[in-house]
């Protein structure tokens, strides 16, 4: 395990008592398959997807059950052959706890996939864009916990290295340490991909130092390898080393710019789980329809890794391990530092579940009411962002959101080094939480109200816009009868006049003929 | 099968409070043990008066404040605000200054402003102050230390003056205490006696030994002992004892280089009086200290000047009350403005 070249530290972290040996006993193991499958339409960060199926439908293996919602979203698609059931609400693995729709599929045990056509070796002749709808429609995403579809990721900006993330700093998770043990050749292969659509120069696999056998597995297939493209990078083992920012900085020592990719500073950052996948998706055609989860804990009795297909109930893996011991006490999906827990195991394994942690109860049960922050400072030490947690807490006790901007609340990647060390047990990170949802409500209603404004202002302009509009044909229309009348009064006027004078005439004629009568008369007289 | 939730993290580092403030007692002990076997029993007196005051306050305003007395004074932080008063009060104070100093300090600096946490002062540094302009005769009464004319008084003697008020059948105070070297070195000082003069004079000279003061300079050493335990197991932070100490040295030593027959050396400055007992035990609460990195080597430093401003200039024979509670209110805007930057800011 040579370090090849300088690293450097980011600020902050935490050493923690790994427990991966629990789980890394034996070689990973594949889940029978289960009656129904649950597959649920939001398992990525993003949009949610748009279903393609209905109930009744019969679906193949590997079909896409429903397509991205917009370009942040990603496909689904059927573990198994079978015939969709339903499309409804169910329990889902989310930290709100909320259900939300899921494709329920009945498994016909027969396994029949659709049709593939894998491009195998020969995607170097493909295009980079051609090799990124591949993955896109595979469903790919970020397999290391965040699930951030891949395919949007991996931009052609000038990115010179890729760096493979199989960091795995939580402690308890090993599916990307055996990962690494057991196929890494195959997760070399993957980022030769990613390397291709990148076109990045240089491949750095960064591993922590308490893996010694992944790290080897990925040195002995490196050395098969010519190109000279790949490099392991051991890093020493601090939570959460395994942080994009935080690994981006130990490898490059440079920090990720606020608010910007890390494409700006020519890296790009997968899981080697992902590269697995999309490996998988090249070679064989096969989209994301399983993956590598640990299930571990001192609470379940037979803590080992399994290949699961997306959708299986979690009570079903836990029962393939063992089951439960009769200590067990919370079902955590995730690491214990940044996982959440799950309010019961009928909930399907999504693309995230990188683990399910069953904890025994403690012995010693701690007071469940916090004490008064006395302003240790210990948060401040371990905090990897350099946020001042303390001040953070106060601020989001007191709803001060100006102040909770200004200390950079966003900036929190919820890693819980701060609430671990805190020695008055504040459950800090749920502070965050629940400001950062307060203020995000609240920006919600203020463009909800803002565009309620609008439509209000914009109607009342219309409103007046119609009124003037009325107004000037009333005007013009008056305007027009003024003229008419008044060239009627003119004509009037003149023909008045010509009346007169034509009855003046007449009176004169009738005048002049009566004289002329009385004239005659007088003459016959 | 059904579950609880709780939020993340599902693991804790097992460091509670009561820890924290409990090795900061036992931190205490050796200075402590040390100022009772140069001071006598006097400074038993006030820790047994402190204590005691202390708790009972505490209990009687967290009933009143309608809280869980039980649990609330396990924590050890009354518990350390006695200490601290204790250590730092003259060794002859009379009963009733400990006892106005300790209440003054739970009830309203402590509770009067939200309790544990919410204090923007050091609860025993406001005791003493409130005692110190109020009764400045009396805060000075400290005994000869040991090795120093006929040392501190006995028992009988002492019981008899703190909690009776009584002296030996024709005896002044002035026979049973003695100044401080630092104040000694002031008040001669005013009487345009410089200090090579004072620390030369037969009266005195027994009272400075080879670092700073009989006694003292032990009682310092011992609790800088204590204090760099504590910042070991992590208790204390390394960085204010370190500006306040780096500060006070700087600036005591400038002015001894340019004047030394009228200030004292550093050495001197960083032995007597209470300045590690400030630097590693009273500056370094965490409740009414700054809490940022940079944040907290202003406030040390800070603190070390005003110790050394209001020792050598002011009209107080020690500085750190002042200088501490001082410090407390400039906090807020420390804080404010020493803001570490953010992972990825640019300005960086």
């Amino acid at each position: 395990m040579k370090q090849t070249e300088e690293i450097s530290k980011f600020d902050g972290g935490l050493t923690l008592v790994a427990y991966k040996h629990l789980s890394t006993g034996s070689t990973i193991s594949t889940m029978e398959q289960s009656k129904t499958y649950i597959i649920p339409l939001q398992q990525h960060i993003g949009v949610i997807s748009q279903p393609l199926v209905k109930p009744g439908d019969r679906v193949l293996k590997g079909q896409m059950l429903a397509k991205p919602g917009n370009m942040i979203s990603a496909a689904i698609h059927s573990p198994i052959s079978g015939v969709v059931t339903d499309i409804k609400e169910h329990d889902v693995p989310h930290i709100s706890g909320l259900p939300d729709q899921c494709i329920f599929i009945d498994n016909d045990f027969k396994d029949e996939w659709i049709e593939r056509k894998p491009l195998a070796d020969n995607y170097n002749q493909s295009t980079s864009s051609s090799l990124r709808k591949i993955i896109r429609d595979a469903g790919i995403v970020g397999l290391g916990g965040a699930a951030f579809p891949s395919s949007v990721k991996q931009t052609e900006m000038n990115i010179k290295t890729l760096i493979l993330n199989g960091v795995e700093c939580e402690p308890y998770i090993t599916c990307d340490d055996v990962l690494m043990r057991e196929r890494a050749e195959e997760i070399l292969s993957g980022a030769d991909i990613i390397g291709h659509i990148i076109k990045a120069r240089q491949c750095i696999i960064a591993i922590e130092d308490n893996k010694p056998e992944a790290i080897k597995a990925i040195q002995t297939a490196i050395e098969k390898d010519s190109t000279g493209f790949f490099k392991v990078q051991v890093i020493p083992t601090i939570y959460p080393s395994g942080g994009e920012k935080q690994l981006i900085k130990i490898i490059t020592g440079k920090e990720v710019p606020k608010s910007r990719y890390p494409a700006e500073l020519g890296v790009l950052c997968h899981n080697v789980a992902t590269a697995y996948a999309i490996y998988r998706a090249i070679y064989f055609a096969e989209p994301l329809i399983s993956r590598i989860t640990t299930v571990t804990g001192h609470g379940v009795a037979q803590p080992q890794n399994i290949e699961v297909l997306i959708g299986t109930p979690m009570s079903s893996c836990i029962k393939h391990c063992g089951g439960y011991t009769d200590d067990s006490d919370e079902l955590i999906m995730g690491g214990p530092m940044m996982g959440f827990s799950l309010n019961s195991d009928n909930i399907p394994i999504i693309k995230a579940t990188n683990c399910l942690l069953v904890t025994a109860k403690a012995k010693n049960t701690q007071k469940q009411k916090h004490l008064p922050c006395i302003r240790c400072g210990k948060c401040v030490e371990v905090c990897p962002v350099r946020l001042l947690p303390q001040q953070l807490y106060w601020y989001a006790s007191s709803k001060n959101i100006e102040r909770l901007i200004e200390h950079h609340l966003f900036d929190c990647i919820e890693c819980g080094c701060c609430a671990y060390v805190c020695p008055s047990d504040i459950p800090l990170v749920q502070y965050y939480r629940f400001a950062k949802t307060t203020i995000w409500q609240q920006e919600r209603e203020r463009k909800a109200s803002d565009i309620a404004r609008q439509r209000h202002e914009f109607h009342q302009h219309r409103l007046e816009e119609q009124k003037r509009e009325r107004e000037e044909r009333l005007r013009k229309k008056r305007e027009m009868l003024k003229n008419k009348s008044n060239e009627k009064t003119s004509d009037d006027k003149t023909s008045k006049q010509a009346a007169i004078a034509e009855a003046v005439a007449r009176a004169q004629a009738k005048k002049a003929e009566h004289n002329k009568k009385k004239e005659t008369e007088n003459k016959t007289d | 099968m059904l579950f609880k939730r709780t939020p993340s993290p599902h693991i804790k580092q097992y460091i509670t409070v009561q820890d924290m403030m409990f090795k900061v007692l036992y931190a205490l002990i050796p200075g402590a043990l040390a100022s009772i076997y140069f001071f006598g029993w006097g400074v038993l007196f006030n820790l047994c008066i402190a204590i005691s005051v202390c708790l009972l306050t505490e209990v009687s305003i967290l009933k009143i404040r309608q809280r869980d007395a039980i649990s609330a004074i396990q924590d050890g932080s009354a518990l350390i605000t006695a200490c601290l008063l204790a250590l730092a009060l003259p060794s002859l104070a009379p009963w009733w200054i400990t006892t106005i100093a300790s209440i003054f300090a739970i009830a309203v600096a402590k509770h009067l402003y939200g309790g544990l946490g919410f204090n923007p002062f050091n609860p025993a540094m406001v005791g003493y102050i409130v005692v110190m302009i109020s009764f400045p005769l009396e805060m000075t009464l400290w005994t000869a230390p040991m090795g120093v004319n006929d040392g501190w008084p006995d028992f009988s003697t002492t019981f008899n003056w703190v909690f009776l008020g009584l002296l030996p059948y024709g005896e002044s105070i002035d026979s049973i205490s003695m100044a401080t070297p630092i104040d000694l070195i002031k008040t001669q000082l005013n009487q345009l006696h410089d200090i090579t003069e004072t620390r030369n004079n037969i009266k005195y000279s027994a009272l400075f030994s080879t670092i700073s003061g009989t006694g003292w300079q032990w009682i310092n050493i011992l609790y800088l002992a204590g204090g760099i335990w504590l910042v070991k197991k992590g208790v204390a932070d390394w960085r204010i004892p370190t500006a306040f100490l780096i500060t006070l040295v700087l600036i005591s030593n400038l002015f001894s280089v340019i004047d030394y027959s009228n200030n004292s050396s550093a050495l001197f400055h960083t032995f007597s009086g209470g300045t590690m007992l400030c630097a590693f035990f009273i500056a370094t609460d965490p409740v009414s200290a700054s809490t940022t990195p940079r944040g907290r080597w202003i406030y040390g430093a800070c603190i070390g000047a005003l110790v050394y401003i209001i020792r050598n200039w002011g009209g107080y024979p020690d500085g750190i009350a002042f200088a501490v509670v001082l410090m407390n209110i400039a906090v807020p805007l420390i804080d404010y403005y020493t803001q570490p930057k953010v992972y990825g800011d640019l300005d960086r």
